[in-house]
């Protein structure tokens, strides 16, 4: 019914996106925390950057990551001596890609959720004799949980589509770098391979809806123990 | 005791906030002005949540923000308890879990009171496994309370805990702030636009106007000063009595409290004999009759002299009586206001002895303090 090979891409992509999703989260957090709370110059620019992603070409920022992250690369090179790591034409390299393209969606839906949280709440655990790292841990996060959820998979969904970075960045290579994307792309570009290319559209969208079905159950049952009430 | 020591600076807006006093009684000190004038800003530099621009708080000894020398404690650092106007409960968590938040820094306390006692007291057994999203305004008030209590506070600060609960839940809660003072020992500094409130429940008050304390002493003194008049508010303006419960007549329901000025015959009051109590007698539910009145329905009738007088409005005045009892030691002031046409009918003028009527059933339970 699913192929070996089709197999292979669909654990390949759910790899890469899962690792690029989970290694960004927490700096996706502190990035949030910082623009919503802090004031501090460069503020402006900090938020641009992040966002960057979201409006230049993919395919320019997969090749600003060569150009950073490549053997020469500044900090490529630097990678290399130090801990012998290359990330062209790996699958850690594509995971780089996802993480920096759905960077700015889980920023996002995160920012947005800790601006809704009621700062009053916070500072009524401060009296409590709570320090601040307490009241980030035992306050802030439960309470930012449904935005964290939502930005994960709105992530992982970004990463698991992304094409122009990951290629441009990592290439083409079968077992390594070729994801559900990258697949469906060079399945069209060979005639005669409209049904395998078909095939991965439905397995494509067969896996964004159970993404969304996941997170929408998972939703609904933080909503209940944020409030108690079954939504 | 605690001692409380403030004197503090800040621009708020268009706001000069200058406050300035200090509290060492165990009761509940009442800060009290109108709403805007800077109240809250106040209680919430004593609690580190606002810094002020110059200035010296200290609190038991420690200092908690003194600007000369660089010290600004931070708020979790501070034994300062706080229920706001919200109730800002943690929605995430249990009503029992709301309650320990703050045990960790009640464990290190002087001031430990026992989780049962407190839950008891105000209350909520039945609701310790609840969310605070089911409880009723009320309650959660309630468990706010309760939470700032457990959290080993040397003080309590508590911002118009009841200005967003309708008057039945104000009258839930009030019991429970007075049991509090009195079963805790903590004191507390209350902050509050509403006389009712005051008089029923503060010691000390610290009158605020425009950001500065303007007044500060024992609230029936505060209370009953004419200069302050605008600041207490014209409609509850009035007296402020310090009675002892007396008898209870059974046949017609009524109390008796004693004063300087001899006895009160008012509705039945909800406390032992020979418990004292504070009576606000509002000016406008007080007369005057030249001499003692027959053939009125009017039970309380005091003699006494007038001290002083001054017009309240276009078409009325107020008129301060002292009703002591000949060989009392201290004066026992009297408010009542009248139209100045009937102070002109009468001729009404300092030194005059008249009578002063007041109505059984305007001293409702709303008028006492414990």
């Amino acid at each position: 019914m699913i192929s070996d090979i089709e197999i292979e891409v669909l654990r390949l992509s759910l790899k890469i996106a899962g690792w690029a999703v989970l290694c960004s989260l927490p700096f996706a957090i502190g990035i949030s925390f910082l623009l919503s709370r802090r004031q501090f110059p460069g503020r402006f620019v900090l938020d641009g950057i992040v966002h960057l992603p979201l409006v230049i070409p993919p395919v320019a920022v997969g090749y600003i990551l060569l150009l950073v992250l490549g053997r020469q690369g500044l900090v490529g090179s630097w990678l290399y001596e130090v801990f012998g790591v290359t990330l062209v034409f790996s699958w850690q390299g594509a995971a780089v890609a996802a993480a920096v393209m759905a960077f700015p969606l889980m920023v996002r839906a995160i920012r947005l959720s800790l601006d809704s949280v009621d700062q009053k709440i916070e500072a009524a655990a401060q009296t409590l004799g709570a320090s601040p790292l307490r009241v980030f841990l035992t306050i802030t996060l439960p309470l930012i949980t449904p935005g964290i959820l939502t930005g994960t998979v709105l992530a992982f969904a970004r990463a698991l589509g992304e094409f122009g970075a990951t290629i441009t960045f990592v290439s083409n290579i079968a077992g390594e770098t070729r994801t559900l994307p990258i697949a469906l792309y060079t399945l069209l570009q060979a005639p005669g391979s409209e049904d395998a290319a078909l095939r991965i559209v439905g397995i494509s969208i067969a896996l964004a809806l159970l993404a969304l079905l996941a997170s929408e159950l998972l939703a609904r049952r933080v909503a209940r123990r944020l409030t108690g009430e079954p939504s | 005791m605690t001692h409380l020591s403030v004197d503090i600076q800040k621009h708020v807006g268009e706001l000069q906030i200058t406050a300035e006093f200090e509290s060492d009684v165990g009761g509940i000190t009442a800060l009290h002005g109108r709403s805007g004038a800077g109240k809250t800003s106040i209680v919430n530099m004593i609690a580190g949540l606002d810094t002020p621009d110059s200035g010296r708080i200290t609190l038991g000894g420690q200092v908690l923000f003194d600007s000369d020398k660089g010290i600004n404690l931070p708020p979790h650092l501070r034994r300062i308890g706080y229920v706001f106007q919200e109730d800002r409960l943690f929605p995430h968590l249990t009503v029992r879990r709301n309650l320990l938040y703050g045990a960790s820094r009640a464990s290190h306390s002087d001031t430990v009171l026992n989780f049962d006692d407190v839950v008891d007291m105000l209350g909520i057994a039945s609701l310790l496994d609840r969310q605070p999203h089911h409880l009723s305004g009320g309650e959660k008030q309630r468990v706010a309370i309760g939470r700032a209590l457990l959290s080993g506070p040397e003080i309590l600060l508590m911002d118009e805990p009841l200005v967003n609960l309708d008057m039945e839940r104000r009258g839930e809660i009030l019991p429970f702030i007075e049991k509090l003072r009195d079963a805790t020992g903590i004191p507390v500094l209350y902050v509050s636009h509403a006389t009712e409130e005051i008089i029923r429940l503060a010691d000390i008050v610290v009158m605020i106007s425009e950001g500065k304390s303007v007044a500060v002493g024992p609230v029936e003194d505060v209370m009953s000063r004419l200069d302050l008049r605008p600041l207490t508010g014209r409609y509850e303006a009035g007296a402020v009595l310090n009675v002892r419960v007396g008898e209870y007549n059974l046949d017609d329901g009524l109390s008796s409290l004693n004063f300087a000025g001899g006895a009160l015959l008012v509705p039945q009051v909800d406390a032992p004999i020979g418990h004292d109590l504070r009576v606000r007698v509002r000016a406008r539910d007080v007369s005057i009759a030249l001499t003692p009145p027959h053939g009125i329905s009017i039970l309380n009738v005091f003699p006494g002299k007038i001290l002083d007088m001054a017009e309240t409005g276009t078409a009325q005045m107020d008129v301060l009586i002292d009703i002591a009892l000949p060989g009392g030691i201290e004066p026992c002031p009297l408010w009542a206001r009248i139209t100045r046409r009937s102070a002109t009918e009468l001729k009404l003028e300092t030194g005059l002895v008249v009578h002063a009527l007041i109505k059984a059933v305007a001293i409702d339970r709303h008028s006492l303090g414990q």
